[in-house]
């Protein structure tokens, strides 16, 4: 499996997501992972990348809006390419934010409603395990990862909120809203599933000795990608 | 030529940043703010010198990155 992962100034999760796709990779599949960090300016992907990981961090020091330099910067457009042509991508906190300022993922990230920036582990409910990203969890599994914003506060409108529950592309809700999230969302995919983008950071719940393991199997599942798997599922 | 950029959130999207400072002014005693909304205003200089052209060059900018038009609505004015 091929991750590729981008790193914008102010990217600061790019190498916890690295290390957490490496141990995954290390633990499980005969092939492992591999990893290329690949710089904003770059405006292609390395060939044979399977998911582009967007990393949290504050890209572009969150100037104008969060995610929406990135969105705009050269190595988005290879991620558009690759989305386009059904490539998996995965967007953690200010890679979630780029996600959805691409188009790639509906709605938008708000001010968290108490103005506050928010870090603390909090409990997400598994809403579907109909993704490669949560295949390995079960509905209604509840897990602790981190959340580290200040804009993390989903937002759709109704229509949108009622075509991603009807086509089953929540993916985690909170227990205890921390933010004001439409629909206590705190994960959503895309209408072909194979683009996440959530708030809180399964690669900061990827060892026992830091956070907690509860992000592994997300890892776990993402390390079995393959070329194979891209093309069936 | 100069163009005035005025990016807000669209009606009905909280506004925390809005609610935050009317309660502030509610605490200083200014009892007569019912509501707040805050935005942002960009300012741009362009060498564009025919003024409708200029226009819609800043509308496909507001589209494109200046403002979020799932949350954010904007309006253009020429100075």
């Amino acid at each position: 499996m091929h991750a590729a992962i981008l790193v914008f100034p102010g990217s600061n999760c790019d190498r916890d997501l690295k290390v957490a796709f490496e141990a995954a990779g290390a633990a499980g599949a005969a092939e492992g992972v591999k990893v290329s960090m690949i710089w904003h300016k770059d405006q292609e992907l390395p060939h044979g990348v399977d998911i582009v990981a967007v990393p949290g961090g504050f890209s572009f020091g969150d100037y104008l809006r969060c995610g929406a330099i990135a969105a705009n910067s050269p190595v988005s457009e290879a991620l558009r390419k690759h989305v386009a042509r059904g490539g998996y991508a995965l967007g953690i906190c200010n890679g979630f934010q780029v996600l959805t300022e691409t188009g790639l993922l509906p709605g938008a990230l708000r001010r968290n409603a108490d103005q506050k920036f928010t870090c603390k582990t909090v409990a997400l409910d598994v809403a579907t395990q109909n993704s490669v990203f949560t295949s390995e969890y079960s509905v209604g599994q509840r897990i602790n990862t981190p959340i580290a914003n200040h804009d993390g506060n989903y937002f759709v409108d109704a229509d949108t909120l009622a075509q991603l529950r009807a086509e089953d592309r929540i993916a985690f809700t909170y227990v205890d809203n921390p933010n004001g999230s439409v629909g206590d969302i705190a994960g959503v995919l895309s209408a072909n599933r194979r683009v996440l983008g959530m708030m809180p950071h399964p690669e900061r719940a990827a060892d026992a000795a830091l956070g907690g393991t509860d992000g592994v199997a997300m890892f776990r599942a993402l390390s079995g990608l393959a070329a194979g798997i891209m093309a069936t599922a | 030529m100069k163009a005035r950029v005025f990016v807000m959130l669209k009606n009905g999207v909280l506004d925390p940043q809005g609610e935050a400072v009317r309660h502030a002014l509610g605490t200083l005693g200014f009892d007569s703010v019912q509501g707040v909304r805050q935005g942002k205003v960009i300012e741009l200089e362009l060498d564009e010198v025919d003024a409708a052209l200029a226009e819609a060059q800043v509308g496909e900018m507001c589209e494109k990155l200046l403002a979020n038009t799932v949350i954010e609505s904007y309006r253009v004015e020429m100075i």
